[in-house]
């Protein structure tokens, strides 16, 4: 334990900021988990290999001799046809199956697609850089590196891009409904198959631009995808289905979590505190909804 | 019909066994030397893997273009059965059985990584093969009376004392402050424990000491506490990606700190990732092409690095000068023994004292090799950063460029 980060009002500040930023684009994978998980009740164990692949294609671009940035354009539209590639070939047996189904076949994806990234791409640890720079705050005591800045910007653009589509177009309008009843849209005339096939591939596209967001702020690597499974699974357990502003408040809140864990606890727990929360989380979702069953007792 | 549909499989499967058992033995065939060795091929490790591969293959190559080994009188030629690991230490120590006992390899080159390498040892132990290892350098691996493991790379934990002690003596003799940082696992941890007794044994003080997990990708808070306690020396070692987080967040958070010591900078290909923002840092190596030592194989260091790249398209990282050497090695033990009796090769190997392009080598009781220092690079560039280059700069004996020390702070940079 280290509480070094109490003692100086600086760190504190830092630790807070940088999970914020952090957070942020936790969030935006989590929206996509939520969209998908809401509509077509999936849990797609393969996101975060999602935004490993998106980051590769912001990677690749940039060994090109692209600015990286350009990524969260070129990145999610390419990942929108994986998305529906992925929904092709295999959701669409495992939609309407029951939720272990689609966890296992959405895991067996996720090996699937480390194992593709490894061998096609290498095992080596790769990143690209944005030179971005740094803003200084408080005579250089907090740092805040500009890419993390443009990642929390970029994140919330989408995000907010994507609520307005979702409220005014045609497509948004069909999904939310498929979402809140898949057989009365059907009835409507709304093209379900179509509308999931969709989903999935805006919420692949998601994962494509936090991908390449991540590869210009940290790292990537193959084999790096389950931590930000786990961490939108939790977000979203945390905010419930459908409700936007929780899903940005509890990535925000992860994202500062892990931060002043990464400072108490140590660099070594902090994945480790991520799963530990959830762990938390579900016995008292659990105990919640227990109680609920014994009053309708 | 029944009865006879059960003997037509016992005879052939007594068939399919005579016939394994004809392949079988085969340490030797001909003027074949079978030598086996499971490597990485796919899987985390597979990068480094193939270089310990291209290693070991060029070797073998220029041993036996070059008169291959002579014992008894006969020329013999070098050939290696590969598996693939899958990166899985696991899978490694069912591959080394099935080598040994299936294919009668009786003869092991080491697979990569401390991890894999800990898992092999056992097997070889316990069917008596030699094994000579050119990548596994946790220090444990050397603690366990191992008899026929051998080892042709410095033990971890001599990576980056030397780095304390040259902080040491660039603060003018005084005792200095330690920050570290190190991922949990064998090798890491090994090098962390180097540093301890540097620390302990120059009065330096430890004031963070971090340990990093292995799907590291973000260093901030670590950096952070760095900059707030101002220490004389940083040290991190997490593999590749340690290496490239560090020099990535340093250079974005701005921490000033006068040295910056790492492994796995070449691996990392650190002055190609991230150009001038990794000059300075200082980096532990095993090998340098720089380095005068000379072997009539391969002539010398530069000698190989050019012949390698020729081969590879590729400059040789230490991974495969230390493979290559693995071979050299044996190729001398054998000779030595003038036999192919496993006892026998082990006792000439357990005497080796030879010089190759890759350095001095020779074994201690333990295994690990004793008569190699390391040495340490500082990544140089030139002024508008557009070509970083590793320099040698300790130990003295072998420098070919001045420390610089302290690193420039940021804001002069």
């Amino acid at each position: 334990m280290d509480f070094l980060i109490f003692q100086v009002p600086m760190l504190t500040l830092q630790a807070t900021l940088d999970g914020v930023l952090l957070g942020i684009l936790f969030a935006l994978i989590a929206y996509g988990m939520a969209l998908q998980w809401g509509v077509m009740n999936i849990i797609n164990i393969a996101q975060g290999d999602l935004v490993i692949l998106g980051g590769y294609i912001a990677y690749f671009m940039y060994l090109w001799g692209i600015h990286p940035a350009w990524g969260v354009i070129v990145s999610p539209f390419i990942m929108y046809f994986v998305g529906v590639g992925i929904y092709k070939l295999v959701i669409n047996k495992v939609v309407d199956r029951d939720l272990f189904i689609s966890i296992l076949a959405t895991f067996g994806i996720s090996i699937l697609f480390m194992q593709l990234m490894n061998f096609a791409f290498g095992a080596d640890v790769v990143l690209a850089n944005s030179g971005y720079g740094t803003t200084m705050l408080f005579d250089n005591s907090v740092t805040l590196p500009n890419s993390k800045i443009f990642s929390a910007f970029i994140s919330i653009v989408f995000a907010i891009g994507l609520v307005v589509y979702m409220k005014k177009s045609k497509l948004g309008r069909a999904i939310r409904a498929t979402a809140q009843n898949a057989r009365a849209a059907k009835i409507l005339g709304v093209d379900t198959e179509k509308v999931y096939a969709a989903t999935f591939g805006i919420n692949a596209a998601l994962c494509g631009v936090a991908g390449a967001l991540i590869s210009i702020t940290f790292t990537i690597h193959p084999y790096m995808g389950l931590p930000y499974t786990i961490r939108s699974f939790m977000i979203v357990i945390v905010a419930g289905l459908g409700n936007l502003p929780g899903v940005a408040m509890s990535g925000m809140g992860l994202g500062v979590f892990e931060e002043f864990a990464d400072y108490i606890l140590g660099t070594e727990f902090r994945i480790g505190s991520v799963f530990l929360l959830l762990v938390l989380i579900l016995v008292y979702r659990r105990f919640k909804l227990s109680r609920k069953r014994e009053y309708l007792k | 019909m029944k009865i006879n549909k059960i003997i037509l499989s016992f005879i052939s499967a007594i068939a399919l066994l005579l016939s394994t058992s004809v392949t079988s033995f085969a340490k030797v065939v001909g003027d074949k030397i079978v030598l086996g060795s499971a490597i990485s091929l796919t899987g985390k490790y597979s990068s480094n893997g193939v270089h310990t591969q291209n290693g070991y293959n060029m070797a073998v190559d220029r041993i036996n273009s070059m008169g291959g080994v002579k014992v008894g009188g006969k020329t013999y030629k070098f050939e290696i059965i590969y598996y693939d690991d899958e990166s899985n230490p696991k899978r490694a120590a069912q591959l080394a059985e099935r080598l040994i006992s299936q294919d009668g390899v009786e003869f092991m080159l080491g697979p990569y990584s401390s991890g894999l390498t800990k898992a092999i040892a056992p097997v070889t132990e316990k069917y008596g093969v030699p094994m000579v290892e050119a990548n596994g350098a946790s220090r444990s691996l050397f603690t366990k009376g191992y008899k026929y493991l051998f080892a042709v790379l410095a033990p971890a934990n001599l990576y980056l004392d030397v780095a304390i002690d040259l902080a040491v003596e660039k603060n003018g003799g005084k005792p200095v402050k330690i920050a570290q940082a190190f991922e949990q696992d064998a090798f890491s941890q090994d090098v962390r424990l180097g540093i301890l007794e540097a620390a302990e044994r120059t009065g330096s003080k430890i004031i963070i000491d971090d340990k990093l997990p292995k799907e590291l990708n973000d260093m901030a808070a670590t950096l952070a506490k760095v900059k707030a306690v101002k220490p004389d020396v940083l040290v991190v070692s997490g593999h590749t990606k340690g290496a490239l987080t560090a020099i990535r967040q340093i250079a974005e958070m701005k921490v000033d700190v006068p040295m910056l010591a790492m492994t796995h900078c070449d691996a990392a290909k650190l002055s190609k990732q991230h150009g001038k923002n990794s000059e300075y840092a200082l980096c532990a190596s095993q090998w340098h092409k720089t380095l005068s030592y000379k072997d009539k194989f391969f002539g010398n260091g530069m000698k190989y690095a050019a012949d390698f790249e020729k081969e590879f398209k590729y400059d040789p990282p230490y991974q495969a000068a230390e493979s290559s050497a693995a071979l050299l090695v044996f190729k001398d033990a054998f000779e030595r023994a003038n036999s192919f009796d496993k006892k026998k090769v082990r006792d000439a190997l357990a005497a080796t004292n030879m010089q190759t392009f890759y350095g001095n080598i020779k074994f201690a009781p333990g295994g690990q090799n004793v008569d190699k220092p390391m040495v340490l690079f500082q990544v140089m560039c030139n002024a508008d950063g557009s070509k970083c280059e590793n320099k040698v700069v300790a130990p003295t004996k072998w420098a070919s460029a001045k420390l610089i020390h302290p690193i420039p702070s940021w804001s002069e940079r």
